[in-house]
């Protein structure tokens, strides 16, 4: 099958028929990488929602009868042939993006210094990265209960940004589908079926989806900022996974467990309960070594891995 | 009057029964089409006819069905959109109340040009008398072979399916009816693909309007070039305005398109003028989401001809003067409404109807309402306006689905139009309406 051509921010690339725009981009690398709160390769049917990965289409192939210029969401958009897509260097989508970040922050109870996600909140960065200073929204934010899912996750949907992630990691790695969005608008949340319990050994999953601190490791509450543990690469012998982990240390004590992320957030092996919530013990693992953080990222102190300052702020969540 | 296609026999009682539709006429299409005639007859009379989509968008009807993809082997099939939830729009409910065999004949001649074999009805749940109702005609048609298999004995299957939405304006956009269809959530799908393509379980779909599955039987009884000569340039036959708010006469009329605004409005056949003999103050001219107008541009429009119900005519100026044909639904506002609370009213709808699946209209439509809560009650500040008109700006085009951009377009009209109202209320915090 013959190559597309298409050209995001004057680089030109040829990838698949089918590819979408963001994973075009994302062959290229770098700035021209516009970022995602929603889409999750791993999760088939994610992506669409979140909106900031919006980039705008200036020309599309000839075939295409939709008027352009557009602006479109990069994660589910294919690719045409001859497509000419901008993504920063289009002021139309800088101006769209920080729109995006507003409208995600409005009802967002901006908690971070309580909240176990921050240090590696993709929200935290999106805001930090393309958001304003100052907040204009000034009326009261919607709230919810706070939800224990099971013995070990708390769901904590102030702030969820509803990028149905964990919906998805429930509907198809774990089987049963428990577990799901209620209501509409602004007042949609997320919910378990029934019983407030996952019971499946893959349920720990929806936390490390869940780009902000709405689902929470009970085992890891309030324990230690991120910033404070060390992270190292460490493996076992699993049975039910791949068990490749993270293990986030103070001192002697592992304080959590997370599978590993990729550049952009993503897991690279969804892990098991067992290995996420049981295996606290430094014996439990054979430990490959410390976890390369970028430069960038908070999680970073005292463990620069890059001086170079034009690889900071480049969209990605830091942890490579 | 001008010419009546939808609306014919309307008034006689007992249309809703098949014995007294066939007496008028009725299923004579089928029976022409199905004896001596292809599918692709068919599908070239309704793209000679122009006939557009009666839903909203105006897009044409005969171009949409030839987009289905009819490569595969999988089913195809067709679906009556009849979630008719718009505020001020409540054509398609009068229609499928009165005289429900008309939309069942067009969707069986649509079946046919189509090569579909199953269709569906989804109806808005609350009108779940008019459920009864289509659901006794579709009966009737099935005892009476119109329905079912072998039609007229021409080899030709249809199964007809009436499925109610449980009451959600979001299930009218036509991949969130697809999904809900299907039993799942109505959210809107991320497009492409287009239900042409893949649609109803992952197979070519075409979604049409109730009013515009009706208008078929005409086109092909007598034939889209006859279709096409009525109406103005490219918006052609009649249209269904459902007229409401301070008119003396409001109600379902069909006009033929091209009907000047102001003969609508004041004409002694129509709407009959304002209440009370009041002035007019705005017009919505196509249900709550297409842009407001004032009096002086609804009539005419900037350039000082006179405004007609047209498609082109409504929309002549953009959005900066114009608005839109939309589905029809023609609210009429006088001079004792406060246009802020009116506006207030639409985006409470849309905050409430958004599905929340993607974040600008999630958050936007919500911000907005509280705005415009805070600007009516009196608590408003100077830099609210600037900011809901931003607010509304930054949803237009940035959603999955136009729900988004059906609860900006209302807003930033409003702004646009009627900036000094809000002033008047953020300078004497009230509403200076209120008596």
């Amino acid at each position: 099958m013959s190559l597309y051509k298409v050209t995001i921010d004057t680089i030109e690339i040829e990838v698949e028929p089918g590819t979408t725009i963001l994973n075009a981009a994302r062959r290229i690398g770098g700035k021209v990488v516009p970022p995602t709160m929603c889409f999750y390769s791993k999760l088939k049917g994610s992506g669409g929602k979140c909106r900031s990965c919006l980039v705008k289409v200036a020309q599309s192939s000839e075939k295409d009868p939709r008027p352009m210029p557009k602006l479109v969401a990069s994660c589910s958009t294919p690719v045409q042939d001859g497509m000419v897509v901008e993504n920063i260097t289009s002021p139309e989508v800088v101006e769209a993006r920080k729109a995006i970040v507003e409208f995600l922050l409005i009802n967002h109870p901006l908690d971070c210094p309580v909240c176990d996600q921050a240090g590696e909140c993709d929200l935290q960065n999106l805001t930090y990265e393309h958001g304003l200073s100052s907040q204009r929204y000034e009326e009261e934010r919607i709230t919810f209960e706070r939800i224990d899912i099971g013995e070990k996750i708390q769901l904590h949907m102030n702030r969820c940004i509803l990028c149905y992630r964990c919906v998805y990691v429930a509907d198809q790695i774990t089987g049963k589908r428990v577990h799901g969005v209620l209501y509409r608008g602004d007042h949609a949340e997320i919910s378990t079926y029934v019983s407030n319990v996952i019971e499946n050994d893959f349920s720990g999953n929806i936390i490390d989806v869940c780009p902000v601190g709405a689902l929470t490791d009970k085992t890891f509450r309030f324990k230690s900022r991120v910033w404070f543990t060390k992270p190292m690469n460490a493996h076992r012998n699993c049975s039910k996974c791949a068990g490749e982990v993270v293990l986030w240390e103070s001192g002697e004590d592992i304080l959590r467990v997370t599978g590993r992320k990729d550049q952009y957030g993503e897991l690279e092996h969804f892990i098991c309960n067992e290995c996420r919530f049981e295996k606290k013990k430094t014996s439990d693992w054979i430990i490959e070594g410390p976890r390369k953080i970028k430069h960038s990222s908070v999680i970073s102190q005292n463990n620069y891995e890059y001086i170079n300052p034009a690889e900071n702020n480049d969209g990605n969540l830091g942890i490579t | 009057m001008g010419i009546k296609i939808l609306t014919e026999f309307i008034d006689l009682p007992d249309l809703n029964r098949f014995e007294v539709y066939r007496k008028h006429g009725g299923y004579e299409a089928v029976e022409k089409v199905l004896k001596n005639d292809t599918p692709d007859h068919v599908l070239a009379e309704v793209k000679i006819s122009n006939l557009r989509g009666r839903g909203g968008a105006g897009f044409p009807t005969g171009l949409k069905w030839s987009f289905i993809d009819k490569s595969t082997d999988k089913a195809r099939y067709l679906i009556c959109n009849a979630d008719e939830s718009e505020p001020g729009t409540f054509k398609d409910r009068y229609l499928m109340e009165r005289n429900p065999h008309l939309l069942i004949e067009g969707m069986i001649l649509a079946s046919f040009a189509l090569g579909v074999q199953q269709s569906f009805i989804y109806i808005r749940g609350e009108l779940f008398y008019v459920l009864n109702i289509l659901e006794k005609a579709i009966s009737e048609a099935y005892a009476k072979g119109f329905l079912g298999k072998n039609i007229l004995g021409s080899g030709f299957n249809l199964d007809l399916y009436c499925h109610p939405g449980a009451g959600a304006y979001i299930c009218g956009e036509e991949t969130a009816l697809i999904e809900s269809l299907e039993g799942k959530r109505g959210n809107p799908r991320m497009k492409p693909p287009f239900p042409a393509v893949s649609g109803l379980y992952g197979c070519p779909t075409v979604v049409n309007n109730v009013e515009t599955l009706a208008s078929v039987p005409w086109i092909v009884k007598n034939g889209g070039e006859a279709y096409s000569k009525i109406g103005i340039g490219r918006s052609t036959g009649t249209k269904l305005i459902s007229a409401c708010g301070h008119l003396k006469r409001p109600g379902v009329y069909e006009i033929e398109l091209g009907l000047p605004v102001e003969e609508f409005i004041y004409g002694e056949e129509y709407c009959q003028g304002i209440r009370n003999g009041n002035k007019l103050k705005a017009v919505v001219a196509g249900g709550s989401s297409v842009p407001i107008l004032p009096a002086n541009l609804i009539l005419k429009t900037a350039k000082g001809e006179p405004r007609l119900m047209s498609y082109e005519s409504l929309q002549e100026g953009g959005f900066e003067t114009g608005t839109m044909l939309g589905s029809g639904g023609f609210i009429v506002m006088d001079e004792t409404t406060c246009i802020v609370k009116n506006l207030w009213n639409f985006t409470r709808f849309y905050h409430h109807e958004s599905c929340g699946q993607c974040s600008p209209c999630r958050e936007g439509t919500g911000w907005m309402e509280k705005i415009l809560h805070r600007i009516e009650s009196g608590q408003g500040k100077m830099s609210d306006i600037d900011l809901l008109a931003d607010v509304a700006k930054n949803i237009e085009g940035n959603t999955i689905c136009p729900l988004g951009d059906a609860s900006a377009w209302p807003v930033r009209s409003t702004v646009r139009h009627f900036r000094t109202e809000f002033e008047k209320h953020l300078i004497e915090k009230r509403c200076p309406y209120i008596k």
